[in-house]
């Protein structure tokens, strides 16, 4: 039986058709997995599903009837549970008040607490999503919040669940919990729908992948008869090395290093005394479960934070204060928060092109722009890059977030620098755009430069690093060379130093 | 409210643009659209108003237009009405494009006003450029400086420039009355200073009729507005830190440093309106003199979209409304209430640009999601 068709679904914002005649069926009790680079229509098709869109055209049907859902109570009451990409919980309630918002138990008009948090712990036991019923959910992992969604959805007595991007805040371990819990709604009879980009997550967990790009279905196949190379070819339209090439390359002497340095945050230490130095060829990559304090170091070494102690110096020479300090020394900085930090999502692509130069030569000359100068470079660097705008004029708010990256990485590079701070340099990227990336990284290594990745997708930090640090709570907590254990690394970065060791 | 500022210098949709220039000015067109989609709803609902009211709409709206722009007088009215608002204008606007709401301009124009008056009143002998320019220097300086403690206690103190610009305002035209009062007083009941000296009056440049060089300044300030944001790059810092701070703070640029700098320059045009009015129209300080020109500032700042000449359109509306409000008083005896009942509607119409939006979307039919029975 098919638990959900989509039928030639359109849905444009303004001049962008999100989804294009889209087709999608889903059989009851598989899991089906919907791939595609961001910007691909994903989530649109989804959030259509659930009523927190309205699809221009074409037409729903569920449990071969057709319906209509205008709004996410109906969708819901079909059976159908979301779980999205950001959280929709209160952080000062419990776990069961959560899950029972909106739906509560109640006995003689009161609130029946006892009934419910027996409820939900049973449903929970039965799924796996282990979670206590009573615990304030700011006081609980962003993996459990994560099951609290679930529950939520499990609690409205949801069959068909969409779960968008979930891997995207979880630990390697946290993911393996959750194909676990997947696994034991299927063999419960429930239907999944498994947004994500990442291929090998897709061949995992899926048995069917349907797979979008530029807001069409390029085709639906079964998990067991295709292969990663083949769909990240149907996903980008060309073929796509998985894996870059990362040949050996002579390693000099140090030109960044970072002596004891601790930076404090709001709520007591945030980087505590760390120390390493990245030397010329190299790429040191620094790994770690989001939130861990990479945040804080990355604004700490580019100048956008103060420290509480320590030492920084580029070429053995220390740093003064703020960003342009360290541009003047060659520092180049592709920033982890690529829509607060890195663009000006307003201004146009030459403009964006030019932040942080935009007092230097040749791009004005005591203050007044070069207009040719500032064209005639945006026209050169889009063109080398590829990044794909309609013009240099275009604000850069209408590129995809690929190609916004791709201007970010652009921008830092051709400043020719000598050492580059990396932060979730592929964040939000398509499997296209990361292969490009990557292999710029790869470039600038080749060429002698230094470069600090910092990036929670422990894939990239293991494909591109020639020694790795492992973040925990403010620490390095161990270093490990470029081909240490994914296993090993994944319970460092939860914390796990002893079983690790 | 701080985000309101729009532009045509940065391309605005989401779209790939063939030739630049022609989606440039589409674009401008759209939103040049909208405002006059703006003042017309707010025509029409005054006219209800009118109709309501028992006046003869025709009639008031014809004396209207005859005032504002049927003869020679009645457009060099509109253009000398909109000459102090213009300059109010920009300094809303100025500070709007840093993301910063600037209140102040009633206040920074009133030490505009008296500063240049007291320079105004030493200036004998000397040659008219000079005798117009410094007076003018000291209007500017004396608005950047009060315009920039907004900016000083933001930097600061994260003190929020709405308010203590709108405190600053009190402060200023009292301490204004009290000075003139106190020091510089002319014989007399008002409270204001002696008349400015010959040489500093503005010229007039249709005579007879009090239409003076003040509107030519203000054109050529648009100008110097629009290529300040288009092609500086301080201006590029201005806007990086309204539309993006961490991004801008990421580019080098210190956002306390602009802030102060964006409320200075604020200040800097509020001062000067201060001073065109003094040198045009007054001829000397006299107390409490503003007929709300600074807050009327926030209005056409609003109206023309923060941009340069969207400014420049907007005050010529507004001086429009007033010099024809004056007339329709006059000859269709609408009270001035009803004006300013008008050009209220205007703003409001206009600050919700999503409202009037979705009103014309409203008229198209929706497309439902068909059901496939």
């Amino acid at each position: 039986m098919r638990a959900v068709e989509l039928l030639d679904i359109t849905k444009r914002f303004g001049t962008l058709t999100a989804n294009k005649a889209v087709n999608l069926a889903v059989e009851s009790g598989e899991v089906h997995c919907l791939l595609g680079e961001n910007g691909a229509g994903k989530t649109t098709l989804m959030k259509i599903l659930f009523g927190l869109y309205q699809a221009d055209s074409g037409s729903i049907r569920v449990n071969e009837r057709p319906v209509t859902i205008r709004r996410p109570d109906d969708a819901i009451g079909l059976g159908i549970g979301m779980v999205h990409q950001h959280f929709m919980l209160v952080p000062r309630l419990t776990v069961t008040e959560n899950v029972i918002a909106g739906s509560e138990v109640s006995r003689h008009g009161f609130l029946d607490m006892n009934t419910a948090v027996e409820d939900i712990a049973k449903l929970a036991e039965r799924y796996r999503l282990r979670v206590a019923p009573r615990a304030r959910v700011e006081d609980i992992s962003v993996g459990q919040q994560q099951r609290v969604e679930i529950l939520k959805a499990l609690y409205r007595k949801a069959d068909f669940l969409i779960l968008d991007e979930p891997t995207a805040v979880l630990t390697p371990q946290e993911t393996d919990d959750l194909f676990e819990i997947i696994r034991r709604l299927k063999n419960d009879g429930k239907t999944v729908v498994f947004i994500t980009h990442k291929l090998r997550e897709t061949m995992a967990i899926s048995d069917r992948v349907t797979v979008l790009r530029d807001g069409a279905v390029v085709d639906t196949l079964n998990t067991a008869e295709t292969s990663p190379a083949e769909l990240a070819r149907r996903m980008v339209g060309r073929d796509v090395l998985l894996r870059v090439e990362r040949p050996p390359s002579e390693v000099g002497a140090p030109l960044l290093e970072v002596r004891d340095l601790s930076v404090a945050s709001r709520y007591g230490t945030a980087v505590e005394s760390i120390s390493f130095s990245v030397r010329a060829g190299e790429i040191l990559g620094i790994a770690g479960v989001e939130g861990n304090g990479q945040l804080e170091l990355e604004e700490a070494i580019v100048g956008l934070r103060r420290l509480s102690s320590g030492t920084m110096t580029v070429r053995a020479k220390e740093l003064g204060t703020g960003p342009d300090a360290r541009r003047e020394v060659g520092m180049a900085h592709i920033p982890s928060d690529r829509l607060r930090r890195g663009v000006v999502p307003d201004f146009s692509v030459a403009w964006n092109l030019i932040l942080g130069s935009q007092w230097r030569s040749p791009f004005s000359r005591r203050g007044a722009f070069s207009r040719k100068q500032i064209n005639e470079y945006a026209e050169r660097v889009v063109a080398q890059y590829g990044i794909r705008c309609g013009s240099i004029d275009a604000p850069v708010r209408s590129l995809s977030g690929g190609n916004q990256q791709k201007l970010v990485v652009a921008r830092e590079l051709s400043r020719k620098p000598d050492v580059v701070i990396a932060c979730q340099p592929t964040r939000g990227v398509d499997v296209g755009a990361i292969e490009y990336i990557h292999n710029q990284l790869l470039a600038m290594r080749a060429s002698g430069k230094a470069i600090l990745l910092i990036s929670a997708e422990l894939d990239e930090v293991r494909a591109l690093s020639d020694r790795i640090l492992v973040m925990y709570e403010g620490k390095i907590v161990a270093e490990r060379s470029c081909d240490a254990a994914e296993s090993e690394l994944g319970l460092l970065m939860a914390g796990h130093q002893a079983e690790a060791g | 409210m701080t985000q309101k500022a729009d532009s045509t210098i940065l391309p605005t949709g989401a779209r790939s643009r063939p030739t630049t220039s022609s989606e440039k000015v589409r674009a401008a067109l759209t939103e040049l659209g909208f405002s006059a989609f703006a003042i017309f709803l707010a025509l029409v609902i005054s006219a209800l108003l009118m109709v309501i009211l028992g006046y003869n709409v025709a009639l008031a709206y014809q004396s209207m237009f005859r005032g504002a722009f049927g003869s020679l007088h009645g457009f060099s009215q509109t253009l000398l009405r909109a000459t102090p608002l213009l300059f109010t204008g920009f300094a809303v606007a100025i500070a709007f494009r840093a993301g910063l709401f600037n209140i102040g301009a009633e206040g920074q124009l009133y030490w505009g006003a008296l500063a240049c008056a007291l320079v105004a009143l030493t200036v004998e002998g000397m040659p008219k450029p000079i005798a117009i320019g410094l007076p003018l220097l000291a209007a500017g300086l004396a608005g950047f400086l009060w315009g920039a403690i907004p900016g000083i206690l933001k930097a600061k103190t994260g003190a929020h420039e709405v308010i203590t610009s709108i405190m600053l305002n009190s402060i200023a035209i009292f301490a204004t009355t009290h000075i003139t009062s106190r020091y510089f007083k002319a014989p007399g009941a008002v409270d204001q200073t002696e008349r400015i000296v010959a040489a500093a009056v503005m010229p007039q440049i249709i005579p007879g009729t009090g239409l003076t060089a003040g509107i030519l300044l203000g054109i050529a300030v648009a100008a110097l507005v629009a290529w300040f944001f288009g092609h500086t790059a301080l201006g590029y810092d201005f806007q990086a830190v309204g539309r993006n701070a961490d991004a801008a703070e990421y580019g080098g640029v210190s956002s306390k440093r602009i802030q102060v700098l964006a409320m200075g320059f604020g200040g800097i045009m509020a001062g000067v309106a201060g001073g065109i009015v003094v040198l045009s129209l007054l001829n000397r300080f006299v107390a409490n003199f503003s007929p709300g020109y600074g807050f009327t500032g926030i209005a056409v700042a609003v109206l023309g979209r923060g941009n340069p000449w969207g400014v420049v359109l907007a005050a010529l509306l507004f001086g429009a409304l007033d010099s024809g409000g004056m007339s329709m008083q006059l000859f269709a005896r609408i009270p001035s209430d009803l004006t300013i009942v008008v050009q209220g509607l205007v703003i409001i119409l206009v600050a919700a640009p999503a409202a009037l939006r979705a009103m014309v979307r409203w008229r198209k039919p929706k497309v439902e999601p068909v059901d496939v029975a």
